[in-house]
């Protein structure tokens, strides 16, 4: 999935468009997942409709904070990122890897056959974080047949380009947004001018550019084109938040025995739920379950934190049993050790861990006390 | 239908032989029922299965004719318990083999040092015996072992093999008892007098963490290059494949890129508390 300049140029399509691009994609057999307002948030779940997706609603972030408001117009894709990502559908939360009966030899049979095929996932409206989120999961999880990888083969991914970043997003200072750079069938950017509200369609692959023929709408004008482009370059300078630039690698090696873990360790109630919001976190543990006869077996994956302190349990303790330890894991691993293991950084931008924190913990201020505490040893 | 991969679906095998080694330490032959796992290499370790318990870690002590996994298990936790209760005919699952090996040939044409501490020496075993299946590619090759009392000593039986293949094996503990005659105090103290030459020396360590620690320092103070030591460290191992995140050491995960590391990479590591 490659941008490729050969595809059709973009289109310009209707909110009705977007009614044709939900039909098209379930005509191709998709399951389409899409933001929807459900429960004060907006979620990510199967939609039954295009008239599902959250038209007129944004949201207000802050640490610790996150309210659904009404919005003065009816734009669809104006809000950020929200509890959820997309790794619940590609890497879900709990899943079983294979079962075993004893048999009457005292051996036992294993069954790894899971339940039907891999879904075939549509998912429509994923932003530009996200969708670097998705590509780093799959630098760990798409090993060769693995039920992550089926899936991933299947996915069918609708980006949208991001106007509206969030009080909480700092995608800008993190390479990853606002604007989508390949990794997607089609890309959206949503266009509230005096034209009225339209999307400016554009394909990334061939299965997008098949899809695309099927929208109607018009070729879009390179005027339009160049406003899209300008309210992206006008997104990137309103960033919420900032990540210090420099060597964030180097600085959370340099960082493994400062003592503002300490001070994170005085707030951070170790909770997890940076882990499970984040869109990258992928750790799991494996759990072996019988039923009471004691003849069927089971094994489940299921999501892990590292802030669990069962995490790190070797026979006669956990290694990391302060909190502090188990932040100084999380943070040193998402913006350091992850380049050391899977070549990038394992942060996108998303804001979602400051926003899901229940003190409000904002990792890019941690940071700034990380550099300034090297600042003041060195 | 997409099948688990095999990194994630055990291997069935039969426990062969048992050999019960001290009063919570056994060592199994297992058969493979069907289709064995990979040949490992030594320093590799399995994931072994006990019927509806658990899995857990464990560094191969051997590899034997008819793809026979020689696994030494000390009873610390349910899954262990179960395993060392295993019965020959039993039934153990096995995924692997994972993650490095001791990197023996650093040693070609120099003096092998071999430092164990307690249940370290099940995972060095093999080092012992490819050391001295391939005698004349080493100098000297000598095998420190320390336990805390003579009754937690394994693969007793072995060592005077060992020694008479041309080992030379230095064995202490902790504490004695009457009757005794040997060494008392810890392993890491027979290290200073067995180093003959250190630049010409590669070192081979496993044990409890500070004790891998102790002796790393004392090696490298007697001048033993820190890349010419390889230890072999713990971390909760659970998925073997680098995907479920648990066995982490700053950059390292240890399932792959480990469990033996140099010493000049570990340094670093393991002397920062909770890392």
């Amino acid at each position: 999935m490659t941008t490729d300049t050969n595809f059709p140029a973009p289109r310009l399509i209707g909110t009705e468009g977007l009614d044709d691009l939900y039909q098209a994609l379930v005509a191709e057999g998709y399951r389409v997942i899409g933001p929807t307002v459900q429960d004060g948030a907006i979620v990510l779940r199967e939609l039954r409709s295009a008239a599902e997706l959250p038209f007129g609603w944004g949201v207000r972030l802050e640490p610790g904070g996150y309210r659904l408001r009404r919005r003065d117009d009816q734009a669809a894709f104006a809000h950020s990122a929200g509890p959820q990502s997309w790794k619940q559908f590609l890497h879900p939360p709990r899943e079983r890897l294979w079962s075993a009966v004893r048999t009457p030899d005292g051996g036992f049979d294993l069954s790894d056959q899971p339940e039907g095929e891999p879904a075939r996932y549509a998912f429509l409206g994923v932003r530009p974080c996200d969708l670097r989120a998705i590509a780093i999961q799959d630098r760990v999880l798409a090993q060769p047949g693995s039920r992550y990888a089926a899936r991933r083969a299947r996915l069918f991914i609708v980006a949208v380009n991001c106007t509206e970043p969030g009080e909480t997003c700092f995608c800008a200072s993190m390479g990853t947004g606002p604007g989508a750079e390949g990794g997607y069938d089609l890309a959206l950017t949503e266009l509230m001018e005096d034209g009225g509200h339209r999307f400016l369609v554009r394909a990334g692959s061939a299965p997008g550019a098949a899809v695309l023929g099927k929208l109607g709408g018009e070729q879009a004008d390179d005027a339009t084109v160049g406003t899209a482009q300008s309210a992206l370059e006008a997104a990137a300078d309103r960033m919420g938040r900032q990540m210090p630039a420099g060597d964030l690698r180097e600085l959370m090696a340099d960082s493994r025995q400062a003592a503002h873990w300490d001070d994170v360790a005085a707030r951070c109630l170790t909770c997890g739920n940076c882990t499970m919001a984040c869109p990258t976190c992928f750790c799991t543990a494996v759990e072996d379950t019988t039923d009471l006869t004691g003849d069927h077996a089971e094994r489940w994956e299921r999501w892990d934190s590292c802030f669990d302190l069962d995490f790190s349990y070797l026979h006669g303790g956990s290694i990391r049993r302060s909190g502090g330890s188990r932040y100084r894991q999380w943070l040193t691993h998402k913006l350091g050790t992850w380049h050391d293991q899977f070549g990038s950084s394992g942060c996108v931008g998303c804001g979602r861990c400051i926003v899901w924190c229940p003190v409000g913990i904002d990792l890019t201020e941690e940071v700034r006390a990380l550099h300034a505490e090297r600042e003041r040893e060195s | 239908m997409t099948a688990v991969p095999p990194p994630m679906r055990p291997a069935r095998y039969v426990v062969a032989g048992r050999h019960a080694e001290t009063h919570d330490t056994v060592t199994l032959m297992l058969r493979p029922v069907e289709s064995p796992i990979d040949p490992p290499r030594p320093g590799q370790f399995t994931m072994l299965y006990a019927f509806g318990v658990g899995e857990v870690p464990v560094s191969l002590s051997g590899f034997e004719r008819g793809h026979v996994l020689v696994q030494t298990i000390r009873a610390v936790g349910a899954v262990t318990r179960a395993l060392c209760a295993a019965a020959p005919g039993d039934m153990i699952g096995v995924r692997g083999p994972f993650g490095t090996d001791w990197r023996l040939s650093i040693a070609d044409g120099r003096d092998v040092l071999i430092v164990a501490g307690g249940i370290g020496l099940a995972p060095l075993r093999s080092v012992v015996l490819t050391a001295l299946d391939q005698r004349a590619r080493y100098d000297r090759v000598v095998l420190l072992v320390g336990s805390r009392s003579p009754d937690d000593l394994i693969f007793t039986r072995e060592l005077e093999t060992w020694q008479r293949r041309g080992a030379d094996v230095r064995v202490t503990v902790d504490h004695g008892h009457p009757g005794w005659e040997g060494h008392v105090g810890l392993v890491t103290g027979l290290i200073e007098n067995a180093i003959a030459d250190p630049a010409d020396t590669a070192a081979f360590v496993c044990g409890p963490e500070i004790m891998m620690r102790l002796s790393a320092d004392i090696l490298v103070h007697c001048g033993v290059p820190a890349s010419d030591i390889r230890v072999s460290l713990e971390r909760n191992m659970r998925c073997g494949a680098a995907v479920c995140g648990h066995c982490q050491l700053g950059p390292l995960l240890l399932c792959r890129d480990g469990p033996v590391v140099s010493y000049a990479e570990a340094a670093p590591l393991v002397s920062v508390k909770e890392l």
